[in-house]
């Protein structure tokens, strides 16, 4: 009888682990692959020409192939989006969480769902189409599409995951804190920002950073708003991201053209995992010192 | 006794069919597979589609890929036929391809319809794409910055619209969009805005400007007049035999009977009768 329960464990216990084998061998599948195809144009084209050279034209007579445009654009415009969509984010979520009546934060609720349900296409053609026109006649530039409507757009992207997961922060902050602080004489909006955010920032850091991570690693709908032209990033100029140097091009490309965005997708790659690994060890870095 | 009878009667229907089966199976069954430029989405999907309706047993597949790509998949073999929207280029001829006309196609040069401009030449359009053209009011037209809108490098339109205008790589995009729609979106709702389209896709959203004096139309492209066209190819390897259905529907594609059909599409037919 003993055994034949053992068997059961180990045989359930071992179809766990396939599970998470298969996980695990997609990750790894996926950056041996990206490796593998990636590594050939840096190669040819050379790791500081490719990383730091200005101009790309990919098909022109003689090729040019500098990401450094891309890699600043990515940079300016996930932290524009961070810049206006955090603030935003934030109070929505201070708000919700602890300061709206139950009505009104189930309604609230529900439309930021709503919002994160949203496909990235549909914000793209939304903004190709009010954004973009309301840009150009709003600050009198020739052209809409621009890093800054890329900005905008994303911002409104990454709204829901940073409320959604700041909420649940906040939420998760025990009764007592707040019960303590009041009892002490703050009033309830200081006993909000000063005892209730504090005690849940790891949470609210995590949701910004997967606010960072969404906006990043955003192609479609920034494809439609931001122009495309390989320029160095200006607030108002048409700007290509890392992403989208990627999507526009691959289903024309051909030869180094081709395993130079193979390369452009390394390096995005290796950014996220950078960015993610360092913002990772400056939150526990903090945890620990507390 | 009934029963009998049922069974025989059942017996004699099934192999009926089957014999039927078998007169009709005699044109053997065969895909044809095509790959290749955007551009030509609709003009080979409504060929396809008018092919497969005559030829019951034929399957008609098409990979909207790219030129380069399409041309690339004959190369190999991965496809019968490729599709090009531009003429192939010589090396490309020594390894062993063949181009066969199936259409021409004009590239429209598209504005808002806000703009007064009707007409400009084939220099000041280069000129304007070059960027030693930035204001509308140069042209006589309204005070404004001119906005270029282009495709993706390595789009067959961009290229054609490219090498016909002789501005190649020298282009002042000011956007660079992946789509024939979001062109014509974007124009359309940007009075400053001109951009270029297959003119198969040209709707009343935007406004088609004349080049030296002449309207696109396929009148125009056909007897040349206008210049701003490329032509729509049928890639074949020159020492490789078609499949018979791949034959079949090559020489479909090219014949006189579809002429109509490849009006529909909003090109110029290749065909022309001798």
């Amino acid at each position: 009888m003993k055994n034949k329960k053992n068997i059961f464990e180990k045989t359930v216990y071992s179809i766990f682990l396939i599970l998470g084998l298969i996980t695990i061998g997609c990750v790894l599948l996926i950056t041996i692959y990206l490796v593998i195809a990636g590594i050939p144009a840096i190669r040819e084209i050379g790791l500081f020409p490719f990383l730091f050279g200005k101009t790309w034209e990919s098909t022109s007579e003689n090729p040019s192939y500098g990401i450094l445009p891309f890699i600043l654009t990515s940079i300016y415009g996930t932290a524009g989006a961070i810049l206006i969509g955090v603030p935003i984010g934030f109070f929505t979520a201070v708000y919700l969480a602890k300061i709206a009546k139950k009505r009104v934060k189930e309604v609230m609720q529900t439309a930021i769902s709503l919002l994160a349900g949203i496909p990235s296409v549909v914000y793209g053609l939304v903004g190709m189409l009010v954004l973009v026109p309301s840009i150009r006649s709003i600050f009198h530039v020739p052209d809409g599409a621009s890093l800054f409507a890329a900005m905008i757009v994303l911002a409104i992207m990454i709204l829901p995951s940073i409320i959604k997961v700041s909420i649940t922060a906040l939420d998760a902050v025990p009764k007592e804190y707040e019960d303590a602080s009041l009892a002490l004489g703050a009033t309830p909006i200081e006993t909000y920002f000063r005892v209730s955010v504090l005690a849940a920032r790891s949470g609210i850091a995590t949701a910004i950073v997967l606010g960072i991570g969404r906006a990043i690693g955003e192609a479609m709908a920034v494809m439609m708003v931001s122009g495309n032209v390989a320029n160095m990033p200006k607030l108002f100029e048409s700007v290509r991201f890392l992403t989208t140097a990627v999507a526009s091009e691959m289903s024309y490309s051909s030869g180094l053209q081709r395993q130079a965005l193979f390369s452009i997708a390394l390096v995005l790659f290796l950014f996220i995992m950078l960015m993610n690994a360092t913002l990772n060890f400056f939150l526990k870095g903090k945890k620990e010192r507390k | 006794m009934k029963k009998f009878h049922c069974i025989l009667l059942f017996a004699a229907i099934t192999v009926s069919i089957f014999t039927g089966c078998g007169k009709n199976g005699s044109d053997a069954e065969g895909t044809v597979s095509t790959d290749g430029s955007t551009s030509m989405e609709k003009v080979i999907n409504i060929l396809g589609e008018a092919f497969e309706q005559e030829n019951s047993n034929a399957t008609f597949t098409y990979n909207p890929t790219g030129s380069g790509t399409g041309i690339q998949a004959v190369l190999e073999g991965r496809c019968d036929i490729g599709l090009s929207s531009r003429n192939l280029k010589d090396e490309e001829k020594e390894q062993g391809l063949i181009e066969t006309v199936l259409a021409y196609d004009g590239i429209a040069v598209i504005v808002n319809t806000e703009n007064p401009i009707e007409n400009l030449s084939m220099e000041d359009l280069g000129k304007i794409y070059t960027g030693e053209i930035t204001n509308w009011k140069d042209l006589g037209g309204n005070d404004g910055e001119i906005v270029l809108i282009g495709r993706e490098a390595g789009s067959g339109t961009r290229d054609g619209f490219e090498s016909i205008t002789k501005t190649e790589d020298v282009c002042k995009y000011r956007q660079e969009l992946t789509s024939t729609g979001d062109v014509i979106t974007t124009i359309s709702g940007n009075p400053n805005a001109i951009g270029y389209a297959s003119m198969a896709s040209i709707s009343d959203k935007i406004k088609t400007i004349s080049i030296n004096d002449v309207e696109p139309s396929e009148e125009a492209v056909k007897n040349g007049s206008y210049i701003v066209q490329r032509p729509f190819l049928l890639v074949t390897k020159k020492d490789k035999k078609l499949s018979n259905m791949a034959q079949k529907f090559f020489d479909y594609s090219i014949s006189g009977d579809v002429i109509e059909i490849i009006q529909k599409a909003g090109v110029v037919p290749a065909y022309q009768e001798e």
